[in-house]
């Protein structure tokens, strides 16, 4: 042991010494704990936020009918299960608020970032384990808060997930712009403190930590993809945080940032001077990159499962890494296009269609490189495979309505109708869970030492899968119909009588992936318990996670970490009986390693 | 008691779908394999069905557009809106086309190199000429997208017309639209929210020089083949002004102004009497007899299109488009701002 890292030291303080129940679960400074927290947490958000879709969704399908279970979940927000449009409302804004924030966000980036990056370059830990601890905390504080927020007497915010004043700032305009928007104020405030905390860990470690010959080109394009998305988000999410400040301001000293000649509900108010274009430019310089920190895990994800499990390293791994970085260099600067009819000075609309559309360049060669990889390769159908195919479909079926979206001219009459909710939803949903979903599949074993059952794990692809396009496909046409997003029934619109068939379509097929889900968390909490116990590489994987034992123990290695001698994609290399290299294994002479 | 049988049922699912998953593990036992293991069989099977699920995707896709495409919007009733549609449907071209090449392509592979233990990948880490294709291929066609998109968004924008442009101005707050036209002198008289009062809903200054012959309307007139500047305010929220029939659209901003500006091209009367228009206000006309509501007639709208509060989903507005003659008639008609405050 002659390289004694602090790390290594670290690990060793713990050696002998026995946790308590407190100590193992709830305060852990384990990162592999710590991704499970996330997980957990995320999955429960995850139910909460689906589900209140479903309850949306059987509005928009049957707006005359009345439901009971409506009133059985709404209680006076739905009389005799007739929702209320306020509820309405306050629905689509915290199912888009959990799903990008606390699913896709937190739940995913928090879990495998936490879980991975030690592991696959080489680290005891995480360079601060209570950074960390912290991190999860502050995110599972402003859970807790979110979900307070469902139960005020006034609803919980629903000024859209977006909140833009002065519709958030002002309590007079809508009955969820009372304390429900303040405690999601709160909560969000909270949950950027937790994910600051937790990106300048995955930073730091990933740039420290590395074991001996992880070079940054021999990384697995997963941690290029943490990495990446932690820069992003310790360059946006302070702006987010400082944009909520100054709202919560707003709200309640009085202040004037986003607010100017406003008479609402009959008062005619005092401030003067603020703009709400003030706010919308702070909230997507976040809201832009968001999609990213969203997406990019999911792609990393993929990277990984669809190389292993094609037994092909993946095509053009620079390209890969140049593509992460050029996406991520160009979400910077792209915001304006959620703004193009804000009334922003048309001559940055121009400018703004000009970045994005570059945004498709980068993403064309990750969908290439993807589908390259599966060429000549000898596909192994895991279920995590499955997902991650899904994931390049979904990508590209959903990206290509993006050059329709990004071109300002266009964008004028799809703004704010439901071909921009077809787009999003396919791009940005869908790609990112099924890349969570991909990532818990392969991964599974590695954080529950039991693997997952396979059989069900396909039942529940090709239903979420058929049910994801089912739901989401046929709002591009409702979209080009002119049907407006938010809308809480279309009935005061004859010109819209005909796209009800449309709706109803697309809640079933919203309820049949909703039930599909139920096979995945039957399927998760049953092999947690009761699957068989995982090998040490289930997938026959070449990189470092699966070098650990199966049981887990802090520090991750018992001996000295292993040494990497080549980067992580060495599948069917020539020269070699077996179909993989794990990337400790030392070059032979005269091999090639990259 | 339905409470109960609920949770019965469901404690009974759950336990036949963990009796299910012994079965899977069990026959795997026999077959001395690994439920989690992949075999042959499996990749055949979901190779397959891969290949099933892209076909069906497509297949479906040409569906919905030969069952839906009568939906979209009709024809554009305005200038720019001709143009607008142009690059629309060759951007739309151009994404349909290259899904209908990467999604096939992708099934395709998924199922044609589904894996078989005799089977060993082919060792292909990257090709500089392949990648350099892919890269400047999309950069050149999204440069020619870019430029075009960018030219259509200027002229949209910043129309240049011979005429001047007839001023109104359009009155944001919640729930309602409302219309101040400009009157003789084509020229708003000053307003803020300040000066809401009683009758003057839209604060007017009545003593502004430009405000004694604006005049206020609850449905908007516009005479066909005039370019016209509209002008938005709103007075408590965001709103969208979103006239899609034009493709038209800006938010109203509290504390600003902003504006858009188009020339409609068709009346209203013509639009009414365009086929494909005529055929679908037959079929809405007979869902809304079937369920006894009232006839539909075929109208521009005004639709609010940003979240703002809870009937923001009945903010509308009538748009007539109508000849210079009807319009000038129905301008006659209507009192101004000097006559009614």
């Amino acid at each position: 042991m002659a390289s004694h890292d602090h790390a290594n030291d670290h690990a060793h303080d713990h050696e002998h010494h026995v946790e308590n129940f407190w100590q193992k679960y709830i305060f852990s400074m384990d990162h592999k704990m710590i991704g499970k927290q996330f997980l957990i947490t995320g999955m429960f958000m995850g139910v909460v936020g689906v589900f209140m879709s479903m309850l949306f969704r059987l509005q928009l399908a049957w707006p005359d009918e009345k439901f009971a279970i409506l009133e059985t979940f709404l209680g006076k927000w739905a009389p005799e299960g007739q929702m209320d449009p306020n509820m309405y409302l306050a629905l689509v804004t915290i199912h888009g608020t959990i799903m990008v924030f606390f699913v896709l966000t937190a739940g995913l980036s928090g879990t495998f970032s936490n879980l991975l990056i030690p592991l696959q370059i080489g680290a005891r830990d995480m360079a601060s384990g209570f950074l960390n601890m912290l991190s999860y905390w502050f995110f599972a504080a402003s859970s807790i808060i979110m979900l307070v927020s469902l139960f005020v007497e006034t609803g919980p915010a629903s000024g859209g997930w977006t909140v833009y004043p002065p519709l958030s700032a002002l309590p007079q305009a809508m009955p969820g712009s009372g304390t429900g928007m303040t405690l999601w104020l709160v909560s969000m405030t909270l949950f950027i403190a937790g994910s600051l905390l937790g990106s300048l860990n995955y930073i730091v470690t990933i740039i420290n930590l590395r074991t001996k010959g992880m070079a940054m080109t021999r990384l697995p394009l997963t941690i290029w993809a943490f990495l990446v998305t932690a820069i992003l988000g310790v360059l946006s999410f302070p702006v987010l945080l400082s944009a909520a400040l100054l709202l919560m301001f707003d709200r309640l000293l009085g202040t004037s940032f986003y607010l100017s000649d406003i008479m609402v509900a009959g008062e005619l108010l005092h401030n003067e001077g603020g703009s709400p274009v003030l706010y919308e430019h702070l909230f997507w310089f976040l809201g832009h990159p968001e999609v990213y920190i969203i997406l990019l895990p999911a792609l990393g994800i993929t990277s990984e499962v669809i190389a292993t499990n094609s037994r092909k390293p993946i095509f053009g791994y620079r390209a890969m890494i140049g593509s992460i970085l050029a996406i991520a260099f160009l979400s910077f600067i792209v915001w304006g296009h959620h703004m193009f009819i804000t009334g922003m000075n048309p001559f940055l609309g121009s400018v703004f269609t000009f970045t994005t559309l570059l945004i498709a360049i980068p993403s064309a060669v990750k969908a290439f490189n993807y589908i390259t990889t599966l060429w000549k390769g000898n596909i192994q159908f895991t279920p995590a495979m499955l997902f991650s195919i899904g994931l390049v479909s979904t990508f590209v079926a959903g990206g290509l309505t993006g050059i329709i979206l990004g071109d300002s001219a266009l964008d004028i009459n799809v703004h704010d109708t439901y071909f921009v909710v077809a787009h999003f939803h396919i791009v940005m949903g869908l790609s990112a869970i099924f890349g969570m979903f991909a990532g818990v599949y392969h991964w599974f074993p590695k954080m529950y030492r039991r693997m997952m059952n396979k059989s069900m794990g396909y039942i529940h692809f090709w239903l979420t899968f058929i049910s994801a396009y089912g739901v989401f496909f046929p709002m591009h046409f409702t979209g080009l119909a002119g049907l407006p997003r938010r809308y809480y029934s279309n009935a005061e619109f004859p010109i819209f009588d005909e796209l009800q068939d449309i709706n109803v379509i697309i809640t079933l097929f919203a309820i049949l992936g909703g039930l599909a889900q139920l096979i995945f968390f039957f399927n998760f909490f049953y092999s947690m318990w009761r699957g068989p116990k995982a090998p040490k590489n289930p997938w026959k994987s070449n990189t470092l996670e699966w070098t650990t034992p199966v049981e887990h123990m802090h520090g991750n290695w018992p001996g000295e970490i292993p040494a990497v001698h080549r980067w992580a994609y060495d599948y069917s290399k020539p020269g070699y009986d077996e179909d993989f290299v794990p990337q400790d294994v030392p070059l032979k002479d005269g091999e090639i390693g990259h | 008691m339905t409470g109960l049988l609920m949770v019965i049922v469901l404690f009974l699912a759950v336990y036949a779908a963990a009796q299910i998953m012994r079965v899977y593990e069990l026959s795997a036992k026999v077959r001395e394999a690994r439920e989690y293991e992949v075999t042959d069989k499996d990749n055949n099977t979901q190779g397959r069905l891969m290949l099933l699920f892209g076909i069906a995707l497509l297949g479906s896709f040409v569906w919905m557009v030969f069952a839906w495409d009568k939906l979209a919007l009709p024809k554009p009733a305005s200038l720019h809106g001709v143009e607008v549609d142009k690059l629309w449907d060759i951007s739309m071209g151009l994404i349909v086309f290259m899904f209908f090449i990467i999604q096939p392509v992708l099934f395709y592979f998924a199922y044609r190199y589904r894996g078989n233990s005799k089977n060993k990948a082919v060792f292909y880490a990257h090709n500089s000429k392949l990648e350099f294709i892919w890269t400047v291929v999309p950069a050149v066609v999204l440069a020619v997208l870019i430029i075009y998109g960018m030219t259509t968004w200027a002229n949209t924008m910043n129309p240049t017309n011979d005429e001047e442009p007839i001023v109104i101005e359009l009155y944001a707050k919640q729930f309602a639209w409302t219309a101040r036209y400009s009157g003789e002198d084509n020229a708003l008289g000053y307003a803020n929210v300040r000066l809401v009062k009683g009758a003057n809903v839209l604060g007017v200054d009545t003593g502004h020089v430009h405000a004694g012959d604006d005049f206020i309307a609850t449905e908007i007139h516009l005479p066909v083949g005039r370019p016209i500047l509209f002008r938005f305010r709103a007075q408590d929220v965001i709103h969208s002004a979103f006239m899609p029939h034009f493709r038209a659209q800006m938010n109203c901003v509290p504390g600003m102004e902003t504006h858009f500006q188009f020339t409609p091209t068709v009346t209203s009367t013509e639009m009414r009497q365009d086929p494909s228009v005529q055929e679908r206000v037959k079929r809405i006309n007979t869902l809304r007899q079937g369920k006894g509501l009232e006839l539909y007639e075929y109208n521009y709208l005004l639709l609010c299109n940003k979240i703002c509060g809870s009937a923001h989903y009945n903010m509308q507005m009538n748009i007539v488009v109508e000849t210079q003659a009807e319009y000038d008639a129905w301008v006659k008609e209507q009192k101004t701002i000097a006559e009614t405050l």
